[in-house]
């Protein structure tokens, strides 16, 4: 008994849509991980207790929601990889978070804006994919977007406090936007992954998106009085596995221990 | 007990206890409602809505569905475990634990009876609107002030009463 050539065809583009799935999951996933750990880097330094607090909050959200994605991603592999296998036991080319995500957090201003940015991009996002037609993907988004509400609360209300604040901190927030508005564009630029799952209506239109994100953008930056930086040119492809020099460094300290004692448990 | 979608069948729905299946769901019902939330311990898990069905299932086992609050709470293993040691105490060794995420958890699936308990162990209950003015679990006064977005676990804010000066925890909406 043969197979159909139909039957064939039907098993290739399943084949292709869940790995086209895959590797759009463990971006979603590996993006939350990235920013956690960021966060989570300020555990003991930030600058008031509540600070402190809030971040470690947002931290804990976003790992959580990370275990969801990378969980779901590790299934759609089917290799026997879990959510801890793919957070602890890849190298950065094989990471495909956002370059902003992995940004380094500089002082509490820059903190904030990356995160404000990020949070932006994750609100337009996880209410877009709350419509998605992977049912497994709008059930965790779903849950994660209540969380992104609060996240986004906390970030914009201290972009607000420290760019319409001192002289100091409006030049310090400034001047930490200009420098990671070159990320941005990435958030935006399709690839074939993207125009995949769009088409498969599982993710949504990142045209769309990039307008109400960008409308969000302007109206805190106009209560911050903060300039929106010009729009720059597309370098980066941290979501391909190219990333910046940070990655590596990051995940030198957030894997150390998997790696020296494989299999360690807590 | 206040409605919940999704919910299989509430503890203490006598009415149905006809038949051999919905008194074990029952016994069961009842041994859940006697385990504590790790963090806040007078609050039970069925208190807090994290539990959305106990049924038969046609594969012959029980279904217990559980939801987390915040995706990275990390009482959800904590609370597994307890699940686990109340069903072996209780003779249901053998019944499947489920992870539902959708729809996902709410505050307004606290109970009537789990919000008199969170205020009676000093934490405010979760009040609607954006910035509501939260009663202070303390002296009642509404005179409160947010400190903080963010509390001691995800599902906290930190506030303090200018009536009575004392801070206290508010149960966030969600």
């Amino acid at each position: 008994m043969s197979a159909s050539p139909t039957a064939a065809t039907d098993d290739d583009r399943e084949r292709t849509r869940r790995e086209a799935l895959c590797r759009y999951v463990l971006r979603l996933g590996d993006t939350s991980l990235v920013l956690g750990q960021r966060l989570s880097e300020w555990i003991g330094h930030a600058p008031e207790l509540e600070e402190d607090l809030g971040l470690a909050n947002l931290a804990l959200d976003l790992i959580g929601q990370a275990r969801l994605l990378l969980g779901y991603a590790g299934e759609l592999e089917g290799q026997g990889r879990d959510e801890d296998a793919l957070a602890f036991l890849r190298d950065a080319p094989e990471f495909t978070n956002l370059t902003l995500a992995e940004q380094p957090n500089g002082d509490f201003g820059r903190t904030i804006v990356r995160q404000w940015l990020l949070d932006c991009w994750q609100l337009e996002m996880y209410q877009a994919l709350a419509g998605s037609a992977d049912t497994r993907l709008a059930a965790i988004v779903s849950k994660a977007v209540k969380e992104t509400r609060y996240h986004y609360r906390f970030s914009s209300g201290w972009l607000v406090r420290l760019g319409d604040g001192t002289e100091e901190s409006h030049r310090r927030v400034q001047v930490a936007l200009d420098e990671l508005w070159r990320f941005t564009a990435e958030l935006f630029a399709p690839d074939e992954i993207d125009e995949s799952m769009q088409a498969a209506a599982i993710a949504p239109s990142l045209t769309e998106l990039a307008s109400r994100w960008s409308s969000r953008i302007d109206a805190d930056l106009a209560s911050a009085t903060l300039a929106r930086p010009a729009a720059q040119p597309y370098p980066w492809q941290g979501k391909r596995g190219v990333h910046t020099e940070h990655l590596g460094h990051m995940l030198g300290e957030m894997q150390h221990l998997q790696r020296t004692y494989p299999g360690a448990r807590w | 007990m206040e409605a919940i979608p999704d919910c299989g069948s509430a503890p203490g729905s006598g009415a149905a206890a006809a038949s051999p299946e919905a008194a074990r769901e029952q016994r069961v019902w009842a041994l859940l409602a006697a385990v504590p939330d790790p963090e806040i311990p007078v609050l039970s898990i069925v208190d807090l809505g994290i539990v959305r069905h106990v049924r038969d299932s046609d594969d012959g086992r029980l279904h217990v569905g559980l939801t987390p609050t915040y995706s990275g709470c990390p009482a959800t293993d904590a609370i597994r475990s307890s699940v686990r040691a109340a069903l072996d105490s209780g003779g249901f060794s053998d019944a499947l634990l489920e992870e539902v995420l959708s729809p996902p958890w709410s505050s307004d699936w606290l109970t009537e009876e789990g919000k008199r308990k969170l205020a009676a162990f000093g934490i405010a209950p979760p009040e609607k609107g954006a910035t509501p003015a939260v009663a202070c679990p303390h002296c009642g006064s509404r005179a409160t002030d947010r400190v903080s977005e963010f509390g001691s676990t995800p599902c906290k804010a930190h506030y303090r009463c200018r009536a009575c000066a004392e801070p206290f925890d508010y149960f966030k909406c969600l």
